[in-house]
């Protein structure tokens, strides 16, 4: 829309200095921001004396002793017991020889990480079903007190996790629904549903009504429009918002932390626990904290050009 | 969603107006039906998982309930939680602690917020990659990063103290943040601008893009300064997106558990113990079920009663 | 994208068959602790319950700063993870009159397990309650209290030893008062030490859970402080904030400022080790349960090692209680097998093997036998300690009581709020508040 002459540059286009400085300054902060996460796969591959070291060593040997320690139970044993034990097999068997430490079994890490797994899946799952249709009959159906109902929705989510706890805490205790990962499926999509229905309405609502009507011209039901027609095109709102829900299930750590114990317990509560023969054992505290990063890192990247229409519950799309 | 398939016959039917009920003519369940199955499973999971356990709070304020005596004999005792909990001067501590966490926070995201936002809108080469890079911070579970900020505030073995020391020659191991009095709830908040000021910015990135050229190219033929067009265009287009990331920052700080309590437990002493972790311990350390659940309500009405009036004011600003 | 969803729903699928419940063996029995060295040693010890009766141990072990919120949690909820519980002699009160233990006496009667055989101290610190009753919850597991350590080696340079003579004009030794420790710290701050700048002492300060409590009271008791009128039960004042304890309190004070290292500010055993095995510390506070360890450690072990009991204060001594009891926990499916596994435990010859791995045996054919000072260095001190344990209340609400002193301490000792005499006077109030909700008051 400009046809501007080549030197001024255009009013709405930076000039390429102001855009140099705006470069600079922004990959200046990124990489700044960008250290501690650095730093804590760092720290994964260091060795824990290196770790807890002062000043902390940026030139190090690296080892994968972290991980070994994440994921496996050690013993330390005398040189004498250890000289009369098979030569060691495993990467880690030997990295824990090393130390005069034996290893006697697997960490509850994997467990852990596991049930992080299945609780997140499962509540997105759940909520993301429970919220596309509800916001299917909100955006198509004049529902009474929609606005309300709405609002009511979301606000939920401003109770402070705590105070949402104590009476879940009592009911699950009478139903025994403490420490099980179906409580806290059904826990996690109560505070999922609010957000994936508000996502989603929007999502639905951009899909023009005219699509459905006219398959039901065709001699579709409703439910087979929906499936037929609405689904499809609503696939991509679906994905993002069920990334979403995946991102705060998989973060979560209050409820984590109050409602489950050993069988349930997912990875947030677990990894701050992560101790070595005195204080935290800081390599296996990274490990646990990078390797429980990675799907988050995948997600976001998959998510970009969505990410501001999820944190905002809908309310800004770009 | 772009590149989908509209089959011809139904691309033609949309040409012509569809009448308006011929969509309730339908085979099978009728449109009521339908909307109340879709809507009613999640409300009715809201309304046990939300409001049941509400109620039930808002019964337990008015009793002296403790979780871990079940045998003790329960008794009504009135408004009695809530008086001691406006007259308690711990409670009014955690409160302060928690306006100081918030107000900073805001601040802080805003401003630097809004300037990455800035930045970015100059659309230099790159600035998508440099974006989700920003990014990253602001999908970390908030509970392991306070627990790993917790390593990187130590005055002898962490990194921030060391950094601090190469750009200002102080000593290492002179000051502590952590630790100190002054210094810890510097601490939480630098940690929580750090996640998210990418929330911030996204927003505010929105806003800025929102805003349409034409306006600016008006303004440079009114002959107006870059000074100008930023304070009479930029920032009042920009303030309802700014407001609504201040609405969504504040109402989640308010909340904040997590990243402080694996940061700091709430130390030096209760300097930086927030509204939640005191209701933490009440209600599952000292177990007074009652007394926190009294608290929780007024936390809740607070939040409630505050976003509603920042609300109406934002509605205020969308609408000039 | 149909794959994509197809694929997704598969996987959520999944997860909900995941959540099936297993079906359980009835030959396992898991048993809760918290997750330090003697907990090691139980499990190569547990091996011979293993192989005499067939029922296979599972462990769950907690870190302590998480252990009692998590457990306490676990057994208010009713939870089914724990079929035996090594909890905390603070614990015994509210477990008790909360249903979650097991009583023990008739069990006890039926297989000849007498509590005169364990050493009286660790049967009213972790069995009792209420407290100088024959009402038993536990069988005492763990005796330990809170000891010193400190670096022999240091001790014995002549040029450090003939500074400090110069000094304070007495030998570097094992400090025998709470001044002379304090002393001794002072002189080790900042000094340079094997070319590395080391501090005075790693003393406990942790906020969260129960650290600054514990640390502190090491210097109140021999300062004159009691937990209430031996006269006359809950009656405070005068006795929490005596002018003893508030001197105390203020030398506990003094100690954290002058002389541990940078940023000490929370820390509690794990950090006191940290610190001690790094060579940063010449005085290290932390219980005898880890002395084991640190005796057998490479780097500050052996001949660098030495250990004192907790030095006398103007109004005699007194060591922190710690030591846990072990215990069945009322809504576990398995109590059979657990309480078969505390009758395997009480053997003698069990208890002797759990001494010569590390665990400290509260039992009297340990304890007493002649030749026990001599079976590790730190053997004669632990006696001492032990006989001069005082312990925290182990009421019902122990855990009000502890968080209102944890915040007071901290409050003065770390972020400098108040004078002592005002932070025992609030702890005073706080536990006045918490003995009158109780109806003791």
């Amino acid at each position: 829309m400009s046809a501007r002459s080549s030197t001024a540059h255009s009013v709405v286009e930076p000039s390429s200095t102001s855009k140099l400085v705006a470069s600079v300054l922004v990959v200046v902060y990124a990489l700044v921001t960008m250290i501690p996460l650095f730093w804590i796969v760092v720290t994964s591959l260091k060795s824990p004396p290196d770790s807890i070291s002062y000043p902390p060593k940026i030139v190090f040997t690296p080892t994968i002793e972290g991980y070994c320690n994440l994921f496996t139970n050690q013993t330390r044993q005398t040189p004498e017991f250890l000289a009369t034990l098979p030569p060691a097999t495993t990467a880690c068997e030997k990295v824990t020889r090393e130390r005069n430490m034996v290893i006697v079994g697997p960490s509850n890490f994997t467990k852990r990480f596991f049930n992080s797994l299945v609780i997140a899946f499962g509540s997105t799952a759940l909520s993301v079903f429970l919220g596309t249709i509800a916001a299917y009959g909100f955006s198509r159906f004049k529902v009474p007190l929609k606005d309300d109902l709405l609002f009511f929705i979301l606000s939920t989510r401003m109770m402070p996790p705590i105070a949402v706890a104590i009476p879940i805490y009592l009911m699950y205790r009478e139903l025994g629904l403490s420490d099980t990962k179906i409580g806290m499926i059904l826990l996690y999509t109560a505070v999922n549903v609010s957000l994936a229905v508000w996502l989603l309405k929007g999502f639905i609502d951009e899909i023009p009504r005219e699509y459905e009507e006219a398959a039901m011209i065709d001699g579709y039901t409703r439910l087979q429009a929906f499936r037929k027609v609405v689904l499809p095109q609503a696939t991509t709102g679906i994905v993002a918002t069920a990334i979403f829900c995946m991102i705060f299930a998989w973060n979560e750590y209050a409820f984590a932390v109050l409602l489950t114990s050993g069988d349930a317990q997912p990875a947030p509560p677990f990894i701050p626990t992560i101790i070595g023969e005195g204080g935290m054992d800081w390599p296996a505290v990274g490990a646990g904290t990078t390797l429980f990063l990675i799907p988050i890192l995948v997600f976001t990247i998959l998510l970009r050009k969505h990410l501001l229409r999820g944190i905002t519950f809908g309310a800004v799309r770009k | 969603m772009t590149g989908n398939h509209i089959p011809d016959a139904l691309a033609n039917r949309l040409a012509t107006a569809t009448p308006p009920k011929l969509a309730a003519r339908v085979r099978g369940l009728s449109d009521k039906a339908i909307a109340w199955l879709f809507i009613t499973p999640t409300m009715i999971l809201l309304l046990a998982i939300n409001i049941f356990p509400l109620i039930w709070t808002i019964r337990l304020s008015f009793t002296n309930f403790r979780a871990n005596r079940t045998n003790a004999v329960v008794k009504g005792i009135g408004l009695d939680n809530y008086t001691s909990i406006l007259t308690d001067p711990d409670i009014w501590a955690a409160m302060q602690s928690t306006a100081h966490f918030v107000f900073w926070t805001i601040t802080m995201q805003t401003l630097i917020g809004f300037t990455l936002a800035y930045l970015l809108d100059r659309k230099f080469r790159g600035h998508g990659f440099w974006t989700t890079i920003i990014l990253i911070p602001m999908m970390l579970s908030p509970a392991v990063v306070g627990n790993f900020w917790r390593f990187l505030y130590q005055p002898q073995i962490g990194l921030f103290n060391y950094i601090i020391s190469f750009f200002t020659g102080v000593d290492p191991s002179s000051f502590e943040m952590i630790g100190s009095v002054t210094l810890a709830p510097w601490s939480i908040i630098i940690v929580d601008t750090w996640m998210w000021t990418p929330y911030v910015m996204l927003i505010c990135l929105a806003g800025l893009r929102s805003i349409p050229d034409y306006i600016y190219e008006a303004a440079e033929v009114d002959r107006a300064s870059t000074w100008r067009q930023f304070w009479s265009i930029t920032i009042p287009m920009a303030l309802p997106f700014i407001m609504l990331a201040v609405l969504f920052r504040g109402i989640e700080n308010f909340k904040m558990f997590d990243m402080v309590n694996l940061l700091t437990s709430g130390g030096p002493g209760s300097t930086t113990e927030v509204a939640s972790i005191t209701l933490k311990r009440e209600a599952f350390e000292k177990w007074r079920t009652g007394f926190s659940s009294a608290f929780a309500i007024i936390l809740f009405v607070t939040v409630f009663g505050l976003a509603n009036i920042y609300v109406k004011a934002l509605n205020q600003v969308k609408s000039r | 994208m149909r794959k994509l969803v197809a694929s997704a729903i598969a996987l959520a699928a999944s997860a909900f068959v995941a959540v099936a419940p297993t079906a359980s063996s009835a030959k396992t029995i898991t048993l809760c602790w918290a997750a330090w060295d003697p907990a090691n040693a139980l499990v190569e010890l547990s091996k011979d319950f293993t192989a005499k009766s067939g029922v296979d141990m599972k462990f769950e072990f907690v870190p302590w700063p998480n252990f009692a919120d998590r457990m306490l949690n676990e057994l208010n909820s009713k939870g089914k993870l724990c079929d035996l519980l090594i909890g905390d002699s603070q614990w015994i009160g509210g477990a008790a009159e909360n249903g979650h233990y097991v009583k023990l006496n008739d069990f006890f009667g039926k297989e000849g397990i007498k509590m005169d055989d364990f050493m009286p101290a660790t049967v009213l610190g972790y069995s009792e309650w209420p407290k100088g009753t024959p009402n038993y919850w536990a069988l005492p597991a763990m005796g330990d209290a809170l000891g010193w350590t400190y670096r022999k080696d240091w001790f014995a340079k002549p040029e450090l030893r003939a500074e400090f003579k110069k000094q304070y004009n007495r030998e570097l030794e094992v400090p025998k008062t709470l001044d002379e420790l304090t002393d001794i710290a002072k002189f080790f701050q900042g000094r340079d030490v094997d070319g590395k700048k080391v501090y005075g002492a790693a003393i406990f300060t942790e906020r969260g859970s129960e650290g600054i409590t514990m640390g502190v009271s090491n210097f109140l008791y021999p300062n004159g402080f009691k937990y209430d009128d031996p006269k006359k039960p809950y009656a405070m004042e005068g006795f929490v904030n005596s002018a003893g304890a508030v001197k105390g309190l203020e030398a506990y004070k003094a100690l954290y400022k002058c002389c541990t290292p940078p940023g000490y500010t929370d820390a509690y055993m794990g950090e006191g080790l940290d610190a001690f095995k790094s060579g940063q510390v010449a005085l290290q506070m932390n219980w005898f349960a880890f002395f084991p360890g640190l005796y057998k450690d490479e780097k500050v072990g052996g001949d660098k090692i030495g250990f004192f009991v907790n030095p006398k204060g103007p109004a005699g001594s007194g060591s922190q209680l710690g030591g846990q009891g072990l215990s069945v926990v009322s809504y576990s499916p398995n109590q059979a097998e657990a309480l078969a596994y505390i009758k395997w435990f009480a053997n003698p010859e069990i208890q002797k093997k759990w001494w010569s791995l590390g665990g400290y045996s509260a039992h009297k054919a340990v304890l007493n036998d002649p030749g026990f000072a001599k079976t590790a260095p730190f053997a004669a001190d632990f006696l001492v300690a032990m006989g001069q344990v005082v312990d925290f209340w182990a009421e019902p609400s122990y855990a009000q009581l502890l968080l209102a002193e944890q915040k007071r301490i901290h409050d003065y000792v770390v972020a400098d709020k108040g004078t002592a005499k005002e932070a025992l006077d609030g702890i005073i109030k706080d536990w006045t508040k918490v003995f009158k909700d109780d109806g003791k008051l």
